[in-house]
């Protein structure tokens, strides 16, 4: 049973990969469909069964010997299922909106996105680090795969190639922190490798060292600045089905990655240097929510600017998971689960766009939205749960973390969270309403320099209407976003997960008692939710205004902005060699700062 | 003799891993950077051997000669690569796949010339 979300999608997968030449269209659809909604179903199962303790499945029935494990073995929990759960609504929803998508689509898109959610539910759930890193890499061959499957355009094989490059380095990067503490610990059981470091404990600055190392690959995979290049490329240009994946829980994955080997692997034995740890995360998280807000603003391109918006989204859940207490990681898990079903039901509403109108460009759309209003309807709730207001998900984890940051003490993150909701959902606001409402003519200061990038059609045949397939994944999606708080609460769930010596002698010696959870957190209004509502609003309007009045105050502040902006913009060079250069000089800097604050904080 | 040829070992494996990673950075031809892709796996492959390398021991093939509870060579380190060469053989046969396709969509492999998605 707890191997079945990996193997069923497997499974079909290689069934429609060798017949999908003679299967119709219609039936591999069904299958599909049908598959990851199983896959949905077994792991919400499995979520609330494992909230009475760990599941542990050992492959081959290869259990501990004398205590020390030789098999491969899943461990599972209730934030790994959960997180499962979503990857298997994500697909559906992806499934059903390419129901009347990509006419000319053959049998290996079906295969691939299987194969990218066997891989993606193996990475939720797995316990050992090795199968972590083949999962990583599988996933990101299959995404590689999807995101360049338009080979017939240039755009997305561009995207595809930036992707590929600098996610397998750091995939090797990775891996050579792997061969590290597996030459030292002798396994690569996550628990048996965390209890030999707790049991005989190397110099602190080399297992410091070491988890930095291992957490590269997810760190690039999770978009951190200055790692986060890659994702914009790739995102713009990816089919919408796929867009729906990368953005809403492949991102996301990465946090879950370096958060389950925080606490899991390493937490017994660093326990002296994990408010460093926690430190230098929320200047991780501080530095994405600035960069990836800035450049979400500057888009034109929607798909692109929600790829920045999601960078943006994903220094938030930085911030949760460097604040380190249950509370914050109670909000991290629900701000995954609010911004998956957000992300997820904008890309659709993109993919809506580029089937009705065949662009995604701010400027090219302004007005012709009109015909189409009631999706300003879905656009406007979006934009709700991606500001963090009331009742969404996003708003009861952005609470719960900003009750963590008083706890802690770090009161000022609260702006940087502020910040991030109200610049992203300000630019969307701002795409809905020049798509809607026609307002908003001529170019704004910072539009000159973003890419307009020609976007291939993905349907064919009738576009005068929106089939009810197209639309409905994203209303149902947004619901769910919406209704979560009310029969959610990850309160138990984020204790447990952060009991990493409880994990480990469960998975070791099958025995371990979670610790009992009194209270459950709740989010509270606050002014912080008024300020973020008028900053979207405020800086949405502010590019829309009629600008026939030539002030002086005008002109000196869009040409200050410009020269503030370009430079930033730069970084982002589309080249690969930079990017890597990057990925290269983010890591040692972030090495150093680690180091330096183990030793002086 | 023997500490020595894990030193060595562990010196080629990070030096590979910085001339890949500065092929990748400088490379002006996508084939190219394909093959500093496989120059850096080629890093990990070595930095496992040595991890896994024991003096003097035999591989650990069981035979009547060298049963299993005889000392050998660390079979899980043999695994790893196995799986490891698999799956960095997917991505580059992937990558080079893309690299043909941008070659006939765009008639250049300068990853500099092809690559315009600024900003």
């Amino acid at each position: 049973m707890p191997a079945l979300p990996i193997i069923i999608p497997l499974l079909v997968a290689a069934l429609l990969a060798a017949l999908g030449q003679w299967l119709p269209r219609r039936i591999m659809d069904i299958l599909a469909l049908l598959t990851s909604a199983a896959v949905t179903a077994i792991c919400i199962y499995l979520a609330v069964i494992s909230q009475h303790g760990l599941i542990v499945y050992w492959f081959g029935n290869w259990h501990p010997m004398h205590g020390f494990p030789l098999g491969i073995c899943f461990a599972i929990d209730p934030i790994g299922a959960g997180l499962a759960a979503l990857v298997g609504l994500l697909v559906t929803a992806a499934f059903t909106f390419s129901w009347a998508y990509f006419e000319s689509i053959k049998s290996f898109y079906h295969a691939m996105m299987l194969v990218f959610m066997a891989a993606m539910c193996g990475l939720c759930l797995t316990g050992d680090l090795f199968n972590l890193f083949v999962w990583f890499e599988l996933m990101t061959a299959a995404a590689v795969g999807l995101c360049g499957y338009k080979s017939e355009e240039s755009w997305p094989l561009l995207g595809a190639l930036n992707f590929a490059v600098t996610n397998t380095i750091a995939a090797f990067i990775s891996l050579s922190g792997i061969a590290i503490l597996y030459a030292y610990t002798g396994s690569l059981n996550m628990a048996e490798v965390g209890h030999t470091l707790a049991n005989h404990p190397l110099d602190p600055t080399f297992t410091s060292l070491a988890m930095l190392l291992l957490c590269t690959g997810f760190l690039v995979k999770a978009a951190a600045f200055p790692f986060h290049f890659w994702l914009a490329d790739a995102h713009a240009v990816a089919p919408t089905p796929v867009c729906i994946l990368l953005s809403g829980v492949m991102v996301e994955l990465g946090i879950y990655a370096i958060a389950r080997l925080i606490w899991d692997v390493f937490s017994p034995v660093l326990w002296q240097q994990l408010p460093a740890i926690g430190d230098l995360l929320v200047i991780v998280g501080c530095l994405t929510c600035l960069v990836g807000g800035i450049y979400c603003y500057c888009q034109r391109h929607f798909k692109r600017m929600l790829a920045f918006s999601t960078v943006s989204h994903v220094g938030i859940m930085f911030i949760g998971l460097g604040l380190l207490g249950p509370k914050a990681f109670a909000g991290l898990t629900m701000y995954v689960l609010g911004h998956g079903m957000v992300k997820g039901a904008l890309f659709i509403c993109a993919g809506i766009f580029l089937h009705r109108f065949q662009s995604v460009d701010e400027h090219d759309l302004r007005g012709r939205g009109k015909s189409v209003w009631p999706m300003a309807i879905l656009m406007i709730i979006a934009v709700w749960g991606l500001a963090g207001l009331p009742p969404n998900g996003t708003f009861m984890g952005q609470s719960l973390i900003d009750q963590a940051a008083v706890l802690a003490n770090k009161k000022w993150v609260d702006w940087f969270i502020i910040f991030a909701e109200a610049i992203t959902a300000a630019a969307v606001l701002r795409l809905s309403i020049r798509v809607f409402l026609g307002w908003g003519a001529g170019l704004e200061a910072t539009a000159h320099l973003a890419p307009h990038i020609p976007m291939g059609p993905e349907t064919k045949g009738e576009r005068a209407r929106i089939p009810m397939w197209m639309w409905a994944p994203a209303a149902v999606l947004l619901a769910v976003g919406i209704t979560i708080p009310f029969w959610l609460n990850p309160t138990t769930s984020s204790v447990y997960f952060q009991s990493g010596s409880a994990y480990q002698a469960k998975v070791l010696t099958g025995s371990a008692s979670w610790p009992i959870v009194s209270k459950q957190f709740q989010s509270h209004l606050h002014w912080h939710q008024l300020v973020v509502a008028g900053g979207a609003l405020v800086l949405a309007l502010a590019a829309l205004l009629p600008r026939k009045s030539a002030m002086p105050f005008r002109v000196a502040l869009a040409g200050a902005i410009r020269r503030t902006i370009r430079p930033l913009r730069q970084l982002q060079s589309g080249r690969i060699g930079d990017y890597v250069t990057w990925l290269v000089c983010g890591l040692a800097a972030y090495s150093g700062l680690l180091l330096l604050m183990e030793r002086y904080l | 003799m023997d500490p020595l040829v894990t030193h060595v070992g562990y010196a080629v494996a990070g030096w590979l891993l910085l001339v890949g990673i500065y092929g990748v950075v400088s490379s002006r031809h996508l084939v190219h950077m394909c093959l500093c892709l496989a120059v850096l796996q080629a890093s990990t492959y070595i930095l496992l051997t040595v991890i896994g390398f024991r003096p003097h021991l035999p591989a650990p093939i069981f035979t009547d000669a060298i049963t299993p509870a005889q000392p050998a060579v660390d079979p899980v380190i043999a695994a790893l690569m196995l799986t490891d060469i698999v799956v960095e053989a997917t991505v580059v046969a992937l990558l080079l796949a893309i690299a043909v396709q941008i070659h006939k969509r765009t008639g250049s492999v300068d990853p500099n010339k092809v690559n315009v998605m600024r900003g």
